[in-house]
């Protein structure tokens, strides 16, 4: 199943990306080549395999239900793009 | 004093505690050593030096009043991986390119508790999607070993090529280092250095910048088996902020080093004989095997038949991961963000497309891919059942052997700007044929440097243990190292 411009444009939006239109030929080819690579997984017998999704079998841990960290609004903001009196400054979201 | 340099970190803890130099001292050696060689090696992508300086001097008051931790004093170089916190941590992006993080990851936290001194951080592959450092934003990092007669400037490998740099030229102790597909152990074989990924979770990966959270695992790139186990010991540990950090006692380290390895099996995969592969890396196997054998060990042929599907099953599994892992990259709450945008769409997707490199953003589109309506079970899902199988694999080959050799790396260091390797992806991807089977099973593995190859370059083999089993695999390549008496270093040029 080859991968067309017009699903390198797709795939890119799904990423949130935007590639160049003259990139998106050459990225076709690229995930093309990669993804024929990856057909050869076909030829595995995975019938009665469940799959794994991590490397080593723990059941996930459970914590108190308290409050462990907070009041930390100047770190979490110290890093951001734009601020304002300790909130976030985006793009405007709704028209 | 330039031979301070010069000490493993064995050497230079022993050193330091007997008061034979202070920490002030050999933390300067460093620091003329990296003024001097880091123009041309370009190993740190930042200097840490008044910090080192200073954390020198608090050594040196803890040495003279008898109360020295475990890495009392040693300067070391931390892969910029790890968030330190308000020091500038970029995982070698544009898109974090000024990010200081206001907490510590776990690892560096538990290396400064045991006394460690910290030189800079280390270059790396961008988000560490990378086997020769050339994806970093802040360019490759050169390889301190040339082919002999030769001038050509050679990759250190990757992702963690800063490190294995770091450490091959002097420019640190030993160094933190970081594994998803063989980012520790191809570096360290590249750079004539020692590397070890112990077990998935036996290290936090709590303040790790992640890439594929299910294979990442922090590891040491040091000059000796024993440095990698003093250092291993002090990054692991149980990690309440993260789930994946196992709640276990860890051994100790150290004290495998240099034990009798009489009656192991070691285990040979035949499926590790590759096509096209070098002579001389099928003749250096044979020679660890020889090494081995003479210490008693006994050698024992294993199948482990999905092998050549782990490189695809990675290729799906990690690309996955990363597309979800970065999509944190928002430009919103830190890192990058466009300029002159207004859309909220528009803004993620500029900040995004200018903040991320070419290989990162290819990666993050095939996970996107493979998420996606209509392809998650043909892909995903299914990689997920390969991993299954390639898991299985090592179960039932440590049935019949204790640990497993195979080589390190398909080839010794190649060249910066390898045109074939940077037009096709899949030929890149090939430099972790051997390693990124642990990664995927969650076993230790182990790079020691066992040669060098026609070139006069380095060659590593390549230890996997059972799970938790990181004590045997110190002890196989305490022989290994030991037989092959390595010590040579490249000759200096910068």
């Amino acid at each position: 199943m080859a991968i067309d411009v017009a699903t390198v444009k797709k795939v890119a939006s799904l990423s949130r990306l935007r590639e160049a239109d003259e990139r998106l030929e050459s990225l076709a080819g690229e995930l093309n080549g990669i993804l024929g690579w990856i057909e050869q997984l076909n030829e595995v017998d995975v019938s009665d395999a469940q799959p794994m999704t991590s490397a080593v079998e723990v059941a996930a841990p459970l914590r108190d239900d308290v409050v462990s960290d907070g009041n930390k609004v100047a770190d979490v903001v110290s890093n951001a793009p734009k601020t304002v009196d300790g909130f976030f400054v985006v793009p405007k979201v709704v028209e | 004093m330039s031979d301070l340099t010069k000490l493993t970190l064995k050497a230079a803890v022993d050193g330091l505690k007997s008061k034979q130099f202070s920490s002030g001292e050999l933390t300067e050696a460093f620091i003329g050593a990296i003024e001097a060689g880091n123009p041309k090696i370009n190993a740190y992508v930042l200097t840490t030096f008044d910090k080192a300086r200073a954390q020198a001097a608090d050594s040196d008051k803890r040495i003279a009043s008898g109360e020295a931790r475990a890495l009392e004093g040693a300067p070391l170089g931390i892969k910029d991986l790890y968030a330190t916190k308000g020091v500038r941590t970029t995982a070698c992006s544009k898109i974090l390119g000024n990010f200081i993080p206001p907490y510590e990851s776990t690892v560096t936290q538990n290396l400064w508790d045991q006394g460690a001194v910290m030189l800079g951080k280390l270059n790396m592959d961008e988000f560490a999607m990378g086997s020769s450092n050339e994806t970093s934003h802040w360019g490759a990092v050169v390889n301190p070993w040339k082919a002999s007669g030769s001038d050509t400037e050679l990759t250190p490998g990757g992702s963690s090529g800063g490190s294995a740099a770091a450490v091959a030229a002097d420019m640190c102790l030993a160094a933190t280092a970081s594994d998803t597909g063989g980012s520790i152990r191809q570096p360290a074989a590249f750079t004539g250095t020692v590397g070890i990924k112990p077990t998935y979770g036996r290290a936090s990966r709590f303040g790790m910048v992640a890439f594929a959270s299910s294979l990442d695992q922090a590891g040491p790139i040091t000059k000796t088996v024993e440095d990698s186990a003093i250092l291993l010991q002090s990054m692991c540990s149980h990690d309440p902020k993260d789930s994946t950090s196992l709640n276990i006692e860890l051994p100790d380290f150290a004290s495998f080093v240099g034990k009798s390895v009489k009656g192991l099996r070691i285990g040979i995969p035949d499926e590790y004989r590759l096509d096209g592969i070098p002579a001389e890396i099928d003749a250096l196997w044979e020679q660890g095997i020889k090494w081995l054998q003479d210490a008693g060990a006994e050698i024992v042929k294993i199948s482990l038949p999905h092998t050549k599907y782990a490189l695809p099953t990675y290729y799906i599994v990690a690309p996955a991961e990363a597309s979800s892992n970065l999509a944190r990259y928002d430009g919103m709450r830190f890192g990058h963000r466009a300029e002159d945008v207004t859309g909220l769409t528009d803004t993620y997707e500029l900040s995004r497309s200018e903040g991320f490199g070419k290989e990162v953003k290819r990666r993050i589109m095939i996970g996107t891919y493979v998420l996606s309506a209509g392809f998650y079970d043909a892909y995903y899902v299914k990689a997920l059942k390969v991993r299954r199988r390639i898991a299985e694999d090592f179960t039932n080959a440590f049935n019949a052997c204790d640990v497993i050799l195979t080589p390190a790396t398909p080839s010794s260091a190649f060249a910066l700007g390898d045109t074939a390797k940077a037009a096709d992806p899949v030929q890149m991807y090939l430099n972790d044929v051997f390693t990124v089977t642990t990664n995927l099973a969650g076993l230790p593995g182990m790079s020691v440097p066992a040669g060098l190859d026609s070139k006069g370059l380095p060659l590593g083999l390549q230890v996997i243990g059972k799970a938790l089993d990181e004590g045997t695999v110190l002890s196989i390549a305490s022989v290994l190292e030991q037989a092959a008496g390595f010590t040579q270093k490249p000759s200096k040029w910068w």
